[in-house]
């Protein structure tokens, strides 16, 4: 019997780097496929291609064993595939029932829409897969478990046999990510192929038949999900040949740099995102702060940086109380930032190298004289930041969206470490980037380190974390819930803490104390 | 390399020029099928803006467009789709006329007063969209067409009765501003370098003016920190804002810079025209100012090109109809079909700049990896 899907040696380049490289894969009819790979691996540039949203450079697809090409998502949906996207594509004033059909509507003589003849299919396609949805509900009353539902729906609406979700737990709670497991079992025994794209191990183990791990744009491997275990599957992901960002000896001071007390973040829905967080890094100290993406981290790093506002607390920089600052006066203070998404929040895509490497140092020399931009030196300096940090451009006047994801982080990192900088606010400075790169990132971080720059650090990517932090603090549904030594922990038990599996036991109930620790 | 610069310049002057071909490709069909000449049209068009006169006319009309559309450009530089210029420079001509006649002073003062009038008043009504955007979040574009409705249709409409010279007057308007508060022409100068009598055109000194502005603007958008900040502000404000500028403060300051020079565009016919407000008062300078910005692109240098197209145009328009070639509205046809098709122009060649560009350094970085 031919695979539902066959892919051989695609490969994708980006300008600078190779998202995909020679990657096969192959999954059979019926069954759950998890595709698992780090942040950046290139998981995603391969469900674009899978899906006709990019064209692939090299390779061969194969659904049902039979050759095509996608040149749009129109041709994939065609050919049985559907996707269910992260972030949901519903309009919220509209009903389910519109919802589902929007774009694919049935209609009546004279063109109009049959919303009974929808309806009717609709309801068939729920009870043929076990998914129960109200049509008539809109979809702003609904739960976000719910809505993933209906966005399922929608896919099979429009007769996808094979469906591809990208990382569909991410915005559920646990029950949510239960019942979702419930749904995909039922769609399994209903038939659909499913292809899972995740990177939380327990949550692949449970739910998929066969694993297929994606490291540095290559597939590394295909396993049974019954033989491996979360460890194995880690190793896999990260691979052990890989540069250890180990630091060597402590260079830890008793200089307090930053210090957070009682920091809290409430959100619109009035339930506190960032809680009662208090830590302290001193100078020469990197402190990293691991957790799952959503338990308030990038808020905590905002209110720091100034673009969250606080409900409670104070943040000190070098001893003065920074909490009402502006953002310019913490940047002049000496707070140094790289943000999560370079492309949104840190550079001017369109504007040259220089006009980057200044932003947010505009007010200080070299960049300005006074009231006035000072050209020269802005150039001077990047040139500076071009060869101590190996930036690759053709020069300093070219524009930022010149460069590929690599290379902008280096400017980024470069402009923040070469104004002296007192705090180093760095989230994920190695997500998307290769390896070169990230070898080079934990380099300069390591190095600032030395120098006695305090580090803030938070990243997704454990070895990362576990390899630069001289301590490591665990957030988790915006609290700090453990603090811990690099040197002792592995992946495995930190993935225990911020999942809170390790929390039931012990130190559930008073989370607040190992916070305390932390600032200790 | 060479061949690399060769296209980049070509891209450079492809847009304008594409713009201007498909512009008199358009209005000599519209022309031929209307019945005209296209060629006796653009050939009279073109004799005429060889004279003296016809020059000084563009001049004319150039200045209140390139301060219009100076005005505009301070807030689409940052994002901001300020289109209240025509509210603001029409109640700031009213009531900067209305202080004008009020009193005689030592010239360089009246002057000086009648401005500043002005552009406190075309900065205070901008500067209230300003406030409503940065206090309660309400749309710029909103509320700058309210305030243009208020401005124009409430209080200049229901002020001017109150202030008005002559009841008897054809087109009535407040009292004539005193000699002490009118403006010198330039003619002198033109005659100085010219040697041609200028035959009864008046060269507006605020040309001086608009020249002064356009300096300032580019210099403080490209060589300022303030300006640095008002770019990043519109290329990416996210990225502006971690990178410590202070949002709200810079929309506030963009709509006030924005409203003060947006009070000078009524400066030509306040101060060296008709020297009152009338009833004739010339209006539409500020949607004009939108069209210029546009099609400079909102630089300094670009906008004065498009400012002087715009001005020779307009001034064409009235030799069309005298000489009975053509209806004046083909003017109004090759103005809307240059914006058109530049703006389509400079969109494709940004696209095929940005592609040469990342070509280049991908291509750079393979060679040294």
């Amino acid at each position: 019997m031919p695979a539902a899907i066959e892919l051989i040696g695609i490969t994708k380049r980006f300008p600078g780097v190779v998202a995909n490289d020679d990657v096969n894969l192959r999954v059979e009819r019926g069954e759950i496929h998890a595709i698992c790979g780090e942040n950046g691996a290139g998981k995603s540039t391969l469900m674009k291609i899978l899906y006709g949203m990019q064209p692939a450079d090299e390779g061969t697809m194969m659904i049902d064993g039979k050759e095509v090409t996608f040149t749009s998502p129109t041709d994939a949906i065609a050919a049985g595939i559907g996707m269910v996207h992260q972030h949901f594509m519903l309009a919220d004033q509209m009903t389910v029932l519109e919802n589902v059909i929007l774009g694919s509507e049935p209609t009546k003589t004279g063109g109009l829409i049959d919303f009974d003849e929808a309806e009717r299919h609709l309801r068939e396609v729920g009870e043929a897969y076990g998914l129960t949805v109200d049509p008539g509900d809109l979809v702003e009353t609904l739960e976000v478990g719910e809505k993933q539902r209906v966005e399922i729906i929608k896919v099979l609406f429009r007769g996808a046999r094979i469906l591809i979700l990208d990382e569909p737990t991410a915005v559920l709670v646990p029950q949510e990510v239960e019942e979702l497991f419930r749904n995909l079992r039922e769609l399994q025994a209903s038939g659909a192929t499913i292809i899972f794209i995740d990177h939380k191990l327990q949550e692949v183990l449970e739910i998929s038949d066969r694993i297929t791990v994606i490291r540095r744009g290559k597939t590394v491997t295909t396993v049974d999900s019954s033989s491996v275990t979360a460890a194995d599957l880690a190793e896999l992901m990260v691979g052990s040949e890989l540069p250890s960002p180990e630091t060597t000896e402590s260079t830890v001071t008793d200089v307090v740099a930053l210090e957070v007390t009682g920091l809290t973040v409430v959100g619109d829905d009035r339930r506190p995102i960032v809680d009662n967080v208090s830590l302290t890094v001193h100078q020469g100290e990197v402190l990293g702060i691991a957790g799952i993406e959503g338990n308030g981290q990038s808020e905590l790093i905002d209110a720091i940086i100034g673009t969250q506002e606080l409900t409670a607390g104070h943040i000190r920089l070098m001893g003065d109380d920074i909490t009402t600052a502006s953002v310019r006066h913490r940047r002049e203070a000496g707070i140094a930032f790289v943000p999560q998404d370079r492309q949104t929040d840190g550079l001017l895509l369109d504007a040259t190298l220089w006009e980057n490497a200044a932003l947010g140092h505009q007010t200080k020399r070299p960049f300005s004289k006074g009231w006035w931009i000072d050209r020269a030196g802005a150039r001077a300096r990047t040139e500076e930041i071009r060869s101590e940090f190996d930036v690759r451009s053709p020069g300093v006047d070219v524009s930022a969206r010149a460069l590929s994801g690599g290379n902008q982080q280096k400017l980024i990192i470069g402009r923040e470490l070469t104004t002296d900088p007192v705090v180093f606010v760095a989230a994920h400075p190695t997500r998307g980037i290769d390896v070169g790169a990230q070898a080079e990132v934990w380099n300069d971080i390591r190095e600032a380190r030395a120098r006695g720059l305090a580090t803030l650090l938070v990243s997704a990517d454990l070895d990362e974390l576990i390899g630069l932090s001289d301590t490591i603090v665990v957030m988790f549904h915006g609290r700090l819930v453990a603090t811990l030594d690099p040197s002792e922990v592995t992946p495995r038990t930190l993935g225990s803490y911020m999942t809170g599996a390790a929390l039931q036991p012990a130190g559930a109930d008073q989370p607040g104390d190992h916070a305390e620790g932390g600032a200790a | 390399m060479n061949a690399g610069l060769v296209r980049r310049v070509g891209l450079a002057v492809a847009a304008p020029l594409v713009a201007a071909v498909v512009a008199i490709l358009v209005s000599s069909i519209v022309l031929q099928v209307s019945g005209s000449n296209p060629y006796e049209t653009f050939k009279t068009m073109l004799e005429n803006g060889t004279k003296l006169e016809t020059l000084i006319d563009m001049l004319n009309r150039a200045t209140p467009l390139y301060l219009s559309a100076v005005a505009a450009a301070i807030g689409f530089r940052m994002n901001l789709f300020n289109i209240g210029v025509e509210g603001q420079y029409i109640l700031a001509a009213f009531l900067a006329a209305v202080v004008g006649a009020q009193f005689e002073l030592w010239a360089p003062l009246h002057i000086a007063v009648i401005m500043l009038t002005a552009m406190i008043v075309g900065a205070a009504w901008s500067g209230l969209a300003g406030l409503l955007k940065v206090t309660r979040g309400v749309n710029e574009v909103i509320s700058t067409i309210m305030l243009n409705f208020i401005a124009v249709g409430g209080l200049v409409a229901g002020l001017l009765p109150r202030f008005i010279d002559d009841p008897t007057a054809a087109n009535q308007g407040t009292p004539q501003i005193a000699d002490s508060g009118r403006l010198p022409d330039l003619n002198s100068w033109v005659e100085v370098f010219t040697r041609e009598i200028t035959k009864g055109r008046r060269l507006t000194g605020v040309l001086l003016v608009a020249i002064v502005v356009g300096i300032i603007y580019h210099v403080v958008l490209n060589r300022s920190r303030f300006g640095y900040d008002i770019r990043a502000s519109g290329m990416n404000p996210d990225a502006a804002r971690v990178g410590g500028v202070p949002p709200k403060r810079m929309i506030l300051i963009a709509m006030i810079g924005g409203g003060l020079v947006a009070g000078l565009v009524g400066m030509p016919e306040v101060l060296s025209d008709t020297h009152a407000y009338d009833q004739g008062f010339v209006q539409g300078l500020g949607f004009a100012g939108i069209a210029v910005a546009l099609l400079g692109r909102n630089t300094a240098p670009g906008m004065a090109i498009a400012a002087l197209l715009f001005g020779f145009l307009d001034s064409s328009s009235a030799v069309l109809q005298v000489s009975n070639l053509a209806s004046s509205e083909i003017v109004v046809i090759m103005q809307a079909t240059i914006l058109l098709v530049a703006v389509i122009a400079y969109e494709v060649v940004n696209r095929i700049r940005q592609r040469d560009e990342v070509k280049r350094a991908a291509h750079m970085v393979e060679a040294t990896a």
